[in-house]
């Protein structure tokens, strides 16, 4: 679980993220929802660690960030998989040792034996067949999927997503959202993922929150999005025409 | 950014396979390069010695005399390395920053890894490989001026007495000196440059450019201090 307190974020003088309060809870895929420039990926990027926040604190099940040290705020790192909107796979490495990659560089396993955990998780994103595929060789939805095999390899306990479903056909785009879903469940992780895709919304948000101009505006979840009686909730939500006549039916 | 490439050590492992592969990628990639600009340019370099001495007067010695000092004190180690910011310095900006835009850095952060103990300490380590690198310069420039004498009917024997004649081992240890300087400078500068990009394709190409204009400009400057300093 990971609980944020008063959370505020400023690029010089301005304020990117104001006063933000929230839980995102284990087993959950959480979902940050908001448009472009709403301040989800400054966000994320907060609770990675990879921008110092101004003041508030994120508390990562029970351990404050505030009273970390360096180590152990690699120690945390290390509990943390980040899946990229673009992916992020090493250009050079092919899939078997793209996933491999965090073992390599962060166990002290044999080879055989970071060889079948890789391999675990290639086989559970249904990769098996491309292990000696480059990632140039990849289509978007196998390289997301490598991404997410990387990301749960060391079995982390925060599953980060920024976007994961952008650039992917609907079809594919609900093949990532479900294998994510599942993985959350599976191996009880806190995952929070970046979107503002409306499908994904429907399909896997268990604990939304809404964010407008830097500010919480709304949380609730799947069920009760579509009702939440917030205009500019419903401003967002209704945007789309699939929604739309959703609503309608 | 050095002193963060120089802490939190990855595994020792990984390190040495790095390094191996930028050895391969930034040093032995640039030997074909390297040997036929300075085969040519110390052909070029004999032949412009030997039209400006055509006096009965001067000793044709002095071609190889004249040709090997500018081919050590000077061609070798600057020029190439002017050249090898082009054609090294590019190469580490633009992989570095293709990795930048691209997230693999953020990924790498992610994960608790140093990326710059990662991406720029293996650059930094090959690279003091270089000097051998400008010792094949060195030895094919001069080889090179001794042909084009062959060709233009000055006696080998003239130009290679040329060469022994009057030989300081300062001189080439001043040419070591800078090359030593330089090899870091041709590694840090453009890592600089690909590390810290902000923005996407287009300003990898536009790193890549300001990287090899800063490198060359460094490596000119610091040139002239180690000139200064050591010759003067």
């Amino acid at each position: 679980m990971i609980e944020v307190i008063s959370l505020h974020k400023k690029f010089d003088q301005d304020y990117i993220l104001n006063d933000i309060n929230t839980v995102f809870e284990k087993g959950k895929t959480n979902l940050i929802i908001g448009q472009s420039g709403s301040g989800k990926t400054v966000l994320l990027k907060c609770l990675l660690g990879l921008y110092n926040i101004n003041s508030g604190e994120i508390s990562y099940d029970g351990i404050h960030s505030s009273e970390m040290d360096s180590n152990n705020k690699l120690k945390l790192r290390r509990e943390m998989g980040m899946v990229f909107q673009g992916s992020a796979l090493f250009d050079s490495l092919n899939v078997l040792e793209n996933v491999r990659f965090p073992l390599d560089m962060l166990t002290q396993l044999d080879i055989d034996e970071k060889n079948k955990r890789a391999l675990k998780f290639i086989e559970r994103v249904n990769l098996s067949n491309s292990l000696n595929k480059l990632p140039s060789e990849l289509s978007g939805g196998m390289q997301k999927r490598v991404a997410i095999a990387r990301a749960v390899v060391m079995n982390p306990k925060y599953l980060f997503c920024d976007e994961p479903n952008s650039g992917l056909d609907p079809k594919t785009a609900i093949i990532i959202d479900k294998l994510i879903n599942e993985i959350t469940k599976e191996y009880g992780i806190t995952t929070i993922i970046n979107s503002h895709d409306m499908n994904s919304v429907i399909e896997i948000g268990e604990n939304i929150i809404f964010l407008k101009n830097g500010n919480k505006i709304w949380q609730g979840n799947n069920k009760s999005i579509l009702n939440s009686g917030n205009n500019e909730v419903n401003e967002f939500v209704y945007s789309s025409k699939l929604v739309q006549k959703l609503k309608g039916s | 950014m050095i002193r963060i490439s120089f802490s939190k050590y990855c595994k020792r492992k990984i390190l040495y396979k790095q390094i191996f592969k930028e050895i391969n990628d930034l040093v032995l990639d640039s030997i074909p390069i390297v040997s036929i600009l300075s085969f040519f340019i110390g052909g070029v370099v004999a032949i412009q010695m030997a039209l400006n001495l055509e006096s009965p007067l001067l000793s044709k010695t002095l071609i190889g005399f004249a040709t090997r000092q500018s081919v050590i004190l000077e061609f070798a180690p600057t020029f190439i390395s002017i050249i090898m910011a082009g054609k090294v310095g590019s190469y580490i900006s633009s992989s570095i920053g293709t990795m930048r835009v691209t997230e693999q850095i953020d990924a790498l952060e992610v994960m608790g890894i140093n990326s710059l103990n990662y991406l720029v300490f293996p650059k930094i380590i090959a690279m003091l490989l270089y000097p051998f690198v400008i010792t094949i310069s060195m030895f094919l420039g001069i080889i090179g001026g001794l042909l084009a004498m062959q060709l233009t009917g000055v006696p080998s024997e003239a130009y290679i007495e040329g060469i022994q004649s009057d030989f300081d081992g300062y001189h080439v240890t001043y040419s070591y000196v800078k090359t030593l300087v330089f090899s870091f400078v041709l590694a840090t500068v453009p890592a600089f440059h690909g590390y810290y990009l902000k923005g996407g394709a287009l300003d990898v190409g536009k790193a890549s450019t300001q990287s090899f204009y800063w490198t060359s400009i460094i490596i000119i400057i610091i040139n002239y201090i180690i000139t200064q300093l050591l010759l003067a």
